[in-house]
């Protein structure tokens, strides 16, 4: 089995199970912490990341959404550093923050607008890297309704564990 | 006077060295429980609001709330208990009749607690459901008494025979247990999708209850069983004609001889469309069906319908467990139906009275063994299909049911748990916030039907193989074997009455 | 013969309980309807003397009565004097007694707790049946003559009535059952004998097998999970299981099915120990498959659950059954016009030891002997 950096994948929301509790915002915060575990994110650690997943909410309707990882992405031709670049083996459009300047150019061009400046860190962009890091994206894997879900090039659902 | 306060019945506990104030609960909660107070960065909780639903506590991430039961005490006394007091300071407040959801909460008698089952040593053989074949398939409807068959003689002299004997419709289950009447209404559209899926994988049925049947659910009607109740919601050519048969409505265990009342406010676009009522008014089933006033009304109904529908589906009648159970129920047989419901004091509601709900009726235990065996004293019981109904908590439940001579066995709580009901008992307020039991699209959608039917199939797969493992402990290896066959049960601390009525000898008693 | 009270005991005791039994069976069948002596029974039953332990067999008869072949014979056991004045007034009453006598028996010191052992030869009589309420023809009459004596006149029991035809059974080995009732002097066409292993103690001679209704006779080794389903069945067609043994819930199982629904014995096996739906699902031709699965649509509740090996008898069959899985060993043999049926070879061999063929019939599938073929 790939690992989970190794694999072209989609997340996918589904508004209609979208329940509105916004636990994936704390994970993906959790996850992009420096100590990755809840308690320690929330109570101290400074400074606290942003989330990189979007949510939004009018009435009754609700969803939460994150980079989109376009085929074509604008984001990746209005970078002037090429701090953001697309993975060939897997398609994702990731953010290098090394090479981030600032200049917020990514964050313009989004037809989704869901890049989004960290004033924390100043300068830099912060964008969905579908938990590069971890065994599976923690708002799929925490989305108590699976109204995020994730599925592989097929289009098949692929589920954790 | 000074005003009493209504009670609290529970405690929001919240950890505060655990708590991350990301607000979950304050979002979640429908009975707004939860507030966060952005000047002093807290979440607090006002209690009197908690129904114990327990949906914010497992939401939690970091699991810091914790929802207690008030241990708040009235002065000690045996008869005037705490819920007597509050219900009748909530009374004295509002000059109403007290509501209630779900089924019979009070300690009564739980027969099925004190029955146990057999298994089979040395004289015979257990079998082992793991290696060997075991039978869950039944069939409800009406059966002949006898086969009329012809013999013919193939070509290569193979014995063929030809049924000669019409066989009235029946429907086929892969596990004795269906998913009962719970009306689009009463539960969400998502809630029915869940029990429509789970029931059409694992080759069950469900029930639309009074609530017609929705259009979404069009694909699942193959496997739905339809019901006609004295409201006739819903009820034209085409919900007789996609449904896998049709139930009669008389009454319900929850609230017998009580009619339904879905408030105005939960009457939707939807609602109103599948029940062909107008948007906003209520839906008022009456206590009687006004056209059914005697058996024999009755009986023109059931052939109405089965004239309807060409006698291609099964038509039966569901009614509650009341005293005189056994000779309505022969009755009905005899008015032509292919199976009779029966729905005990527990069985669940969305909404009726407290008063009723706790004190009418008798438990389902004692009613299959009465109406089984009036049936078979009148020599009819292997004519038609017994459904028992009401509280029916286990895979042990269902086989004790079964034993004691019911043909299948209807789930309606044990179902709703299974979608995430914790039983808090508040159906009929609508702010139910696990999607089930509510119409509000905040909430409906938190029941998402593929998480649903899942866990519902997840449910009648366990329970059927559990009940696998008790037949073949038994030696028993076709579910028809178990029907009816009170040998294979035993009472614990019942006494002489009891005894009797349930057919029963006394664990310790040898065959 | 013993003491009555110890007697009242044991027979109250038995008719209580469903008593779970391991046993012997053994059948033989001329089907030219040809008779034979009682001797091969005898020795076949006997050579499975480790399939009892000494508390019951007994045997049926086919043909023995050639001289009262119109008249139903009744053996009854009475454990008092007025048992027996009170049951023959009741026989008169609706029967013409054509003959009756005592069972002759040889003595056998053995055996303890023997009855008194009657046989009748009886004609209903014709004014009875006319003026009859309830329509009910020569057999159910019979048959319901029979169950009222049992249940309602004390200390006397009927254990056989056929035409033509009878049982022989009491509390002990299978040799001293038969040396009891002269076993070897009868000529039959059909003979059926069992040997017991009953799992408590038993005193009552009506316990023992083969047990019967009518013209038919079962012997039955097994222990039906099912009874309870089974009995609550026969209880929609009128029969009440007062004995409260498999055997019973048996035979009337075969009487339902074979003499009121008129169904043969195939399909009788295909009732009675059922194919699984998967089987029956896997039948190429649809006309098959459907009717199996009728079958179990309606008799859903007389399909016999739980081991049993069972040999039934009437005056033109004989048939062996396995139930559903085999779970109780059955044989059978052929040679020439003879069909041998037991739970062992051995008990076969040892009285015909050249059989033409010898087979393990599968389970569910019916070894049926029928008169004439």
């Amino acid at each position: 089995m790939l690992k989970n950096s190794m694999r072209a994948k989609r997340i996918i929301i589904r508004e209609e199970y979208c329940m509105g509790c916004r636990l994936c915002e704390v994970y993906c915060i959790t996850q992009h912490s420096k100590s990755k575990d809840i308690m320690k994110c929330y109570r101290g650690e400074e400074p606290r990341p942003v989330s990189r997943i979007y949510f939004e909410e009018k009435g009754p309707i609700s969803f939460a959404l994150q980079c989109r990882h376009c085929d074509d992405a604008p984001c990746l031709y209005a970078c002037l550093t090429g701090a953001m670049y697309k993975d060939k083996k897997t398609g994702r459009i990731l953010h290098n923050a090394d090479k981030c300047v600032g200049c917020w150019m990514c964050i313009m061009v989004c037809p989704y607008g869901v890049i989004r400046p960290d004033f924390e860190k100043k300068k830099i962009a912060s964008k969905c890297d579908l938990c590069v890091e971890a065994e599976f994206p923690a708002c799929v894997e925490h989305c108590p309704n699976e109204a995020i879900i994730l599925v592989d090039e097929e289009g098949n659902r692929m589920k954790k564990d | 006077m000074a005003k009493a306060k209504k009670l609290s019945e529970f405690r929001v506990e919240r950890d505060e060295e655990k708590c991350i104030k990301c607000q979950v609960c304050v979002r979640m909660c429908a009975n707004d429980v939860h507030t966060y107070d952005p000047e002093t960065d807290t979440v607090r909780a006002d209690s009197f609001k908690c129904v114990g639903c327990h949906f914010c506590e497992d939401l939690c991430p970091t699991a810091a709330i914790t929802i207690e039961y008030n241990p708040t005490q009235t002065k000690e006394n045996a008869h005037w208990k705490r819920e007597s007091i509050y219900d009748i300071v909530k009374q004295a407040r509002t000059g109403g009749i007290l509501l209630t959801g779900m089924g019979n909460d009070q300690a009564y008698k739980n027969y099925f607690d004190h029955l146990v089952l057999n298994a089979s040593q040395v004289t015979n053989p257990s079998i082992d459901p793991l290696r060997e074949p075991m039978e869950l398939r039944i069939h409800l409807g009406r059966k002949p008494d006898k086969i009329d068959c012809r013999l013919q003689m193939t070509e290569e002299g193979r014995k063929k025979y030809q049924i000669r004997t019409r066989i009235p419709p029946q429907l086929e289950l892969e596990v004795p247990i269906l998913f009962t009447a719970m009306s689009f209404g009463s539960i969400s559209l998502n809630a029915c999708k869940s029990l429509a899926k789970a029931a059409c994988k694992f080759g069950t049925y469900w029930n639309t209850g009074e609530g017609g049947l929705h259009r979404d659910l069009y694909p699942y009607a193959h496997r739905a069983i339809v019901q006609v109740a004295s409201g006739r919601f819903g009820v034209n050519e085409e919900y007789l004609e996609r449904a896998a048969a049709i139930e009669i409505k008389i009454g319900q265990g929850a609230k017998p001889g009580i009619g339904g009342h879905l408030p105005g406010e939960k009457v939707s676009e939807e609602i109103s469309h599948t029940r062909m009522i107008p948007i906003g008014t209520d839906a008022l089933s009456p206590a009687p069906h006004h056209d059914i006033y005697s058996i024999e009304d009755l009986k023109q109904l059931i052939f109405a319908l089965k004239e309807a529908t060409r006698y291609t589906k099964p038509v039966g009648v569901k009614i509650a467990a009341v005293h005189n159970v056994a000779p309505i129920a022969s009755g009905i047989v005899r008015a032509g139906a292919d199976f009779v419901a029966i729905d005990g004091i527990r069985g669940g509601t969305g909404a009726a009275p407290t008063i009723i709900r706790n004190n009418v009726g008798i438990p389902i235990e004692l009613a299959i063994a009465a109406v089984d065996q009036r049936l078979r004293e009148e020599g009819i019981r292997n004519q038609v299909s017994l459904i028992a109904a009401g509280g029916f908590r286990s895979s042990a439940d269902v086989t004790k049911g079964i034993a004691l001579g019911a043909d299948a066995v209807y789930i309606g709580t044990a179902a709703l748990i299974a979608l995430g009901c914790h039983v808090c008992q508040k159906c009929y307020t609508g702010k139910c916030n696990w999607g089930i039991a509510t119409q509000d699209p905040y909430l409906t959608k938190r029941l998402n039907p593929e998480i649903g039917a899942e866990h519902a199939g997840n449910l009648l797969r366990a329970w059927s193989l559990e009940i696998k493992e008790m037949m073949g402990g038994m030696g028993i290896n076709v579910i028809d074997s178990l029907r009816g066959n009170r040998e294979q049960l035993r009472a614990l601390g019942l006494n002489e009455v009891e005894l009797r009525l349930l057919g029963l000898k006394h664990a310790g008693e040898a065959w | 013969m013993s003491s009555p009270n110890i007697y009242q005991s044991c027979r109250k005791e038995d008719k209580e309980y469903h008593i779970p039994s391991g046993c012997g069976i053994s059948g033989i069948m001329n089907r030219q309807g040809k008779v034979f002596s009682g001797e091969a029974i005898y020795h076949s039953i006997c050579n499975m003397t480790e399939r009892g332990n000494g508390l019951g067999s007994g045997f049926a008869a086919y043909g023995i009565y050639p001289e009262f072949k119109d008249c139903c014979c009744f053996h009854i056991m009475y454990e008092t004097a007025l048992a027996q004045q009170n049951t023959e007034e009741y026989l008169k009453k609706v029967f013409n007694l054509k003959h009756s006598e005592p069972i002759p028996t040889e003595k056998v010191t053995r055996l303890k707790f023997i009855p008194l052992l009657w046989r009748y030869f009886a004609q209903v009589k014709e004014e009875v049946l006319k003026t009859h309420q309830e329509k009910l023809s020569e057999e159910d009459f019979i048959m319901k003559c029979v169950m009222d004596i049992n249940e309602k006149v004390s200390n006397a029991f009927v254990f056989s009535s056929g035409k033509n035809m009878g049982i022989f059974k009491g509390v002990g080995n299978p040799d001293e059952i038969g040396e009891f009732y002269r076993i070897p002097e009868y000529q039959g066409y059909i003979w059926t004998a069992h040997n017991r292993f009953p799992t408590n103690t038993v005193g009552w001679w009506g316990g023992a097998h083969p047990f019967g209704i009518l013209d038919w006779s079962v012997v039955h080794n097994g222990e039906i999970s099912s009874y309870g389903t089974n009995r609550h069945y026969l209880e929609n067609f009128g029969y009440h299981c007062t004995l409260f043994t498999d055997t019973e819930v048996m035979t009337y199982l075969f009487d339902l099915l074979v003499r009121r629904h008129h169904l043969d014995f195939e399909v009788v096996g295909n009732i009675l120990a059922a194919p699984f739906w998967s089987q029956i699902e896997r039948i190429e031709d649809e006309q098959t498959r459907e009717f199996l699965k009728t079958l179990r649509i309606i008799y859903g509740s007389a399909l016999v659950n739980g081991p049993f090996a069972v040999i039934v008898a009437n005056a033109k069959y004989m048939v062996g059954l396995n139930d559903r899985i085999k779970l109780r060993p059955l044989v059978a043999a052929s040679k020439s016009d003879f069909l041998y049926i037991a739970s062992e070879e051995a008990a076969i061999r040892k009285i015909c030891p050249n059989a033409d063929k010898v087979w393990m019939p599968k389970a569910g599938e019916p070894t049926i002997g029928k008169l004439g073929h």
